[in-house]
């Protein structure tokens, strides 16, 4: 065969985007936040308050209440109060009327929550406006038509709401979480007290100004802040009767322990190590885009990141180098440009720990590659990075990183690469990358995980379940099969 | 004279044999009357964690079947217990039961297998969803089993508890490893003869006998084994089972409240309990401007 050109995309001309900042003017942050509590702002027990940061410029934006043991006391007295008073007790259509009245307001509020959402996690503002705070409102919008309907999805069986819902959720995607947690204990009549993570509480905030707003019966939904003693006293209090948890598989297993011997329902979303498997008869192209928006999406932050790279040996080389182009084009930057691919790490100490991953992947013997971008001089930045020539056994194969970095491996038969992925403590997501459809069934019936993504990746909506196998926790979110959570 | 009865051996099931406990230990249940049962196996942790192997080695291949397969393979454990109705009879006569209660727990596990071989290949589309996301994209959701499951049986009955807590278990494409009644044993082992003589893979049902005081920290603290179920109102147990389930994030079932010989003791959410749910995302092409018609 004659020699051809190598007519692989080179962008090593300069070109800069110019800035396209959102701005500010439109997001309303008080200097200081209290607890909601039974439909009011209160001021902590505790007296004491701590700053939220924005990472991306490590300038202090407000303070916020952090909830003691009395504090939560006192929000699940409001709770319970709530739903055995009101909630309850009140017709489903009405019960549904209110959540679609949130569902509303977000909507309303949208531009305002997407930027403080950026300001707060340090995500860029193109996916909080157009993923997170969307997808917010629409969950409370789909949840809120199943109240009325439950004896539908549930043939058979006798519908109990559970009564007070104890939840704690993650900084990753802070108010979708909120949404994902409150809109589905709502509409099966239950009342909630939601505790936000410590590094972002401002669109929990806000959304219990938006509740406050749509008239919501006081002590329906409480919101308190604070760390992770504020959340053991959610855990450990008596008269909670669920528990729903996103976060770590570390701190979902201190859960469960701790809700040994207990009656309250238990339901985890944790950890993730997804594999995203590339077959040679892909579209190499969108297989690359869809590995790049796996991994990098939200900096790496979710729990459903295709972290692990599977490719057929064959495409290797061509895969691994459209890679590294595709990485040099990513902007990593102020995460309000709405050019933005790669904003802030959400926390000092969260990019401490990806730099630990960093120096043990190096320690193991792997190949590292990052890109050539600068980084904003302050703030909490890094660059994607890739890793190859690692060993199934590598930790930073093993581990989940939850950052912008991912490892690469090669296979070179169905059973080695379904063997390969599976083997991991984990079972949230994974993807197949293939044009052929019965390959694409062999490898999503075989791929011990709760969201599989065929030749897409990380796609959500409040109709698709979501929710792990083996060590990424049980119970689903979203969907028919998230209502059972919140159900006896 | 009179002929002299020959005794049976009650032996473990793990992997399709029948082997005696490692640990070479038995225990002596007796009857009401204090006359004793027979020289049961008591298992050891190491009893079961090779049950586990078996169980493993076993759930990819039973996970796999036609669901219709596993239907026929429920049925068929049905028609052999059925053909078997005296022995289970006189088993349970021997450790206490009235003729009357034991030919109704006989019928009741018969019909209970029945119902579940029934359910096989029907389950998965009750529990299934196509979900109608906002984006171009075809997304539907599906139970698969969990994996392996290790089950400590009913105390209380020696064959009914027992049928009712592995049919919904195996009918979902589960394996398990079950711990018998500690005090009525026999049916059990019996049974696991059936399930041998039954079409059913070997592993796919391991059955021990033993102490649920000995035994019931290894089955929740295993790392191989993804559920867990549990049918006594035991405080102590209960917190213990909890507490070591987390260490693998197990799912943990209690059916302490079940009374196993009524009609809802039998409904598809015991089989959905050791499901996982499945939710497949893939893009819909979207180009042409042609719509369906009519």
């Amino acid at each position: 065969m004659a020699k051809t050109k190598n007519n692989t995309l080179k962008l090593d001309f300069k070109m800069e985007y110019a800035p396209a900042p959102e701005s500010k003017s439109s997001a309303k942050i008080n200097s200081k936040y209290d607890l909601f509590i039974n439909g009011k702002f209160e001021k902590p027990d505790s007296k004491k308050y701590f700053d939220a940061i924005n990472p991306a410029t490590e300038e202090k934006i407000s303070t916020v209440a952090e909830a003691n043991n009395n504090d939560v006391n006192k929000a699940v007295k409001a709770a319970r109060n709530a739903y055995e008073k009101v909630w309850s007790k009140m017709p489903a259509k009405e019960r549904a009327k209110y959540i679609f009245r949130i569902a509303r307001m977000i909507q309303e509020r949208a531009r305002e929550l997407a930027i403080i959402e950026t300001m707060d996690g340090g995500k860029p503002i193109r996916e909080s406006r157009d993923i997170d705070v969307p997808l917010a409102a629409n969950h409370f919008f789909y949840y809120a038509g199943w109240a009325d309907k439950l004896q539908y999805a549930f043939p058979n069986k006798k519908i109990e709401s559970l009564g007070v819902a104890g939840q704690i959720i993650p900084w990753n995607f802070p108010l979708l979480m909120a949404a994902w947690k409150i809109a589905p204990a709502l509409a099966t009549g239950n009342t909630v007290v939601l505790k936000p993570a410590e590094t972002t509480p401002l669109t929990a905030l806000k959304l219990a100004e938006i509740i406050q707003e749509s008239d919501l019966p006081p002590g329906v939904v409480n919101i308190i802040t604070g760390a992770g003693a504020t959340g053991a006293a959610i855990v450990n209090h008596p008269d909670i009767n669920k528990i729903a948890f996103t976060g770590s598989t570390d701190v979902g297993k201190i859960i469960q322990r701790a809700t040994a011997g207990t009656n309250k329902k238990v339901t985890l979303e944790l950890g993730g190590k997804a594999a995203n498997i590339i077959f040679d008869d892909a579209p190499l192209d969108q297989a690359v885009e869809g590995v790049i928006n796996g991994i990098f999406f939200n900096q790496g932050h979710v729990c459903c990141a295709g972290s692990r790279l599977f490719v057929q040996e064959s495409v290797y080389k061509i895969v691994l180098q459209k890679l590294k182009d595709r990485l040099e084009t990513l902007i990593v930057a102020d995460p309000l440009d709405k050019n933005t691919d790669i904003g802030a790490i959400n926390s000092k100490q969260q990019m401490d720990n990806i730099h630990k991953y960093l120096k043990i992947g190096l320690a193991e013997g792997a190949e590292i590659y990052q890109t050539h971008c600068n980084l904003p001089k302050k703030g909490f930045f890094m660059k994607p990075t890739l890793f190859t020539n690692v060993a199934q056994s590598s930790r930073i194969v093993q581990e989940e990183i939850f950052g912008p970095v991912l490892t690469i491996q090669t296979f070179r038969t169905d059973d080695e690469v379904i063997e390969k992925a599976n083997n991991t403590p984990y079972g949230l997501s994974a993807g197949v990358w293939t044009d052929k459809g019965s390959k694409i069934f062999n490898l999503t019936t075989k791929m011990r995980a709760g969201v599989i993504w065929a030749n897409t990746f990380n796609k959500f909506d409040p109709t698709s379940p979501f929710g792990g196998y083996k060590e990424s926790g049980f119970g689903r979110e979203g969907g028919l099969h998230g209502l059972s959570a919140y159900l006896k | 004279m009179t002929r002299i009865a020959v005794l049976k051996t009650y032996k473990i099931y793990i992997g399709g044999q029948f082997p005696r406990t490692e640990s070479g230990r038995y225990y002596t249940p007796f009857n009401k009357t204090g006359k004793p049962l027979a020289n049961m196996c008591l298992s050891s942790r190491k009893d079961f964690r090779e049950a586990v192997v078996a169980a493993r080695n076993a759930f990819g291949g039973w996970s796999a079947r036609a669901a219709f397969n596993r239907g026929q393979i429920l049925y068929r454990i049905a028609e052999m217990l059925e053909g078997r109705k005296a022995q289970f009879i006189d088993e349970l006569l021997q450790q206490g039961a009235t003729k009357e209660q034991a030919e109704n727990e006989v019928n009741i596990s018969i019909d209970r297998l029945v119902y579940y071989a029934g359910w096989c290949d029907k389950y998965q589309q009750l529990f299934s969803a196509v979900n109608p996301v906002a984006s171009s994209h075809f997304n539907f959701s599906v139970p698969e089993p969990t994996g392996v499951v290790s089950i400590i049986a009913p105390q209380q009955t020696s064959l009914l508890g027992l049928v009712s807590v592995i049919a919904p278990v195996i009918a979902g494409g589960n394996t398990c490893v079950v711990l018998a009644s500690e005090s009525k044993p026999l049916c059990a082992i019996t049974f696991a003869e059936v399930i041998n003589s039954s079409d059913v893979p070997g592993g796919v049902v391991n059955v021990l006998t033993g102490k649920v005081a000995e035994l019931a920290k290894y089955f929740a603290d295993h790392m191989d084994v993804n559920a867990t179920i549990f049918c006594e109102n035991d405080i102590d147990t209960k917190k213990l089972i909890q507490d070591k389930s987390a260490l693998n994030v197990k799912r943990v079932f209690f059916y302490d409240d079940v009374k196993w010989n009524v009609a809802d003791a039998e409904n598809p959410y015991f089989i959905l309990d050791t499901q996982e749910i499945k939710t497949t995302w893939h893009p819909i092409e979207n180009i042409g401007g042609a719509k369906a018609g009519y």
